[in-house]
């Protein structure tokens, strides 16, 4: 047995070593270079008009593209689960795909569709007095495509192990289409939506690529927190970089860490993350 | 990812004929599949809701995707392969997807490990363990490449400075695809008996055959999934590269870096070549991922 204990510890050790230099001590650098010295970093970077302009911008797109991701999804799943239709399969593994394609690839293709010059619906949409690419409005399209299927994943498992004699059940004794989805069915999905829009809304605040492309970048305009990110570092600010990039990471670890704890406490409500 | 199907806990008792036991599983398979099947055919209101959707998707994701593959197509082949094998874009193309690889072999084993040390092992502070599973998800691309500077850039308190090296597209591989293998490996194995690995300890397997013959082929299909994962996001990844590989044609630039200075050089139709070559690869692997799955559900 001694051998087996040994291997054991080996592999532990390798584990553990492997992800502090991996993630562990690189994360907490950067805690560490944001108060390099106390809070002045980050309170000079928050004096900043145009740092605060793109928090409050990716805090709004976040939002927007959550709230549209969150009655796309819950409604798509619903129909995914609850009803037969030819194509099924197909849609079912359509949905998965922008989890697949490059935010570049995605920031393209709404370019392609949507950009001011040679695209298809762009100047026809301007013409109308529609502009969606170097708008909030294509950052927040951007932003919904690329989280899209996290909530979906979420739901439809656990919409599947659920089954429908519940809502079949309140239907019999009377209750109506949208009675029966406030009162039985969103109880019942609620664990995995809240899972579904909390891990939504970690990857819209961070979203850089697609974002890069549609958004132009305009600083005061059209540029997110991501985006300053990567400028202000560019420019050798390197204290505000490390300090909007620090809000950031802090965000995000928050939801996975409440995730992490909602799972805990509400297992049997289905598993399975977004990252699977 | 769908959940499995899982077996009813209490089977009955079993008749000492085997042709009724025979009809009996049978019976029961298709019991199963018919409550498995809770499809209705569409409503009147549901049809509108699938409509609604379905425009929204076609808008926001079908239409510009299509977008891509229309571009290149219209634009001919030439177009397409002379883009493609444009010495700079090869050399970016070659180091995505070899880089990918490298990474996702890597991932595989590593990311085996890791899943066997939080579902096998117990130790105190495996919890947080999960967490920095989770980090590299949910942390914003631009960010990452910005975290791994701070250890491997220039100033690193460990004294290397791989920035603008190929080695940094590698770390940044790495970095972004490390929960995938994790995440599908972990719930398999937690679901994996125990009791299969004693028997086979007790009548003489040494460990290395029990993991070979009995841990492993259970394994495999949550591998393969997990590594199609990783591969898929290693190559399309941007973000964490920005400010880690300082994007050197010739050297450290990848696939997307070249639809980005396409693009930015209103070369449309090349920079839709590049990601039409990205999206067929996407497309393979999900296609890849499907056929697994389906192994999967059909031995369950």
């Amino acid at each position: 047995m001694g051998s087996n204990r040994a291997v054991k510890i080996t592999v532990r050790v390798i584990v553990i070593a492997y992800l502090f230099f991996l993630v562990g001590w690189p994360v907490s650098l950067v805690v560490q270079n944001t108060f390099a010295d106390g809070f002045t970093a980050l309170r000079i970077a928050l004096a900043d008009p145009s740092v605060v302009f793109s928090l409050q911008l990716t805090v709004a797109v976040a939002l927007q593209a959550v709230l549209i991701n969150t009655v796309f999804g819950v409604g798509i799943s619903l129909i995914l689960v609850r009803y037969d239709f030819p194509g099924k399969r197909l849609l079912s593994s359509l949905l998965d795909l922008p989890l697949s394609v490059s935010p570049v690839v995605v920031g393209l293709a709404l370019i392609l569709v949507y950009g001011p010059r040679d695209s298809w619906f762009g100047q026809w949409l301007t013409e109308h007095g529609i502009d969606v690419i170097f708008s909030p409005l294509g950052i927040i399209m951007a932003t919904a495509f690329i989280s899209l299927p996290l909530v979906i994943r979420e739901v439809v498992p656990v919409l599947t192990e659920r089954g429908t004699d519940e809502e079949l059940a309140a239907a019999s004794l009377g209750a109506g289409p949208v009675q029966t989805f406030w009162r039985i069915t969103l109880p019942a999905i609620k664990w995995a939506v809240v899972y579904g829009v909390v891990l939504t809304l970690a990857r819209s605040l961070g979203e850089f690529g697609a974002v890069k492309i549609v958004s132009g970048n305009l600083e005061g305009r059209t540029q997110t927190a991501t985006l300053l990110v990567e400028q202000t570092y560019q420019d050798f600010e390197q204290s505000t970089a490390y300090a909007t990039a620090f809000l950031l990471a802090a965000v995000s670890v928050a939801c996975i860490v409440v995730v992490t704890f909602l799972q805990k406490d509400h297992a049997s409500a289905g598993r399975g993350k977004g990252t699977s | 990812m769908p959940t499995m199907t899982s077996t009813p806990p209490n089977t009955p008792p079993a008749p000492n004929n085997h042709a009724s036991q025979r009809s009996q599983r049978q019976t029961q398979r298709r019991i199963r599949r018919a409550a498995r099947a809770t499809g209705r055919p569409l409503t009147r209101s549901s049809s509108v809701g699938l409509g609604i959707a379905m425009i929204w998707f076609s808008a926001l994701a079908l239409l510009p995707l299509s977008a891509i593959v229309l571009t290149t197509v219209e634009n001919g082949w030439e177009k397409f392969w002379g883009t493609i094998t444009a010495p700079q874009t090869l050399a970016a193309l070659t180091l995505t997807t070899s880089t990918a690889l490298l990474v996702t072999a890597f991932n595989v084993v590593m990311g085996t490990a890791i899943a066997w040390v939080l579902v096998r092992d117990k130790f105190f502070g495996k919890r947080l363990l999960e967490v920095v599973i989770d980090i590299p998800f949910a942390l914003p691309t631009i960010v990452a490449g910005l975290v791994l500077l701070s250890l491997y850039g220039p100033g690193s308190p460990l004294g290397v400075n791989i920035a603008n090296t190929r080695i940094a597209v590698g770390l940044a591989f790495l970095f972004v695809t490390l929960p995938f293998v994790v995440r599908t490996v972990q719930p398999v194995l937690a679901d994996l008996d125990k009791d299969v690995e004693e028997a086979a300890a007790s009548l003489g397997a040494s460990r290395a055959t029990i993991f070979r013959r009995i841990i492993l082929p259970s394994l495999a299909p949550a591998m393969t999934a997990g590594a199609a994962l990783s591969f898929a996001r290693g190559i399309s990844e941007y973000g964490a590269l920005v400010l880690l590989s300082g994007n050197l044609p010739m050297n450290t630039e990848v696939g997307s870096v070249r639809i980005l200075s396409y693009l930015e050089n209103g070369d449309n139709a090349a920079a839709a070549a590049v990601a039409t070559m990205l999206l067929m690869v996407s497309l393979a692997v999900i296609v890849a991922l499907d056929l697994v799955q389906r192994r999967v559900a059909r031995r369950g």
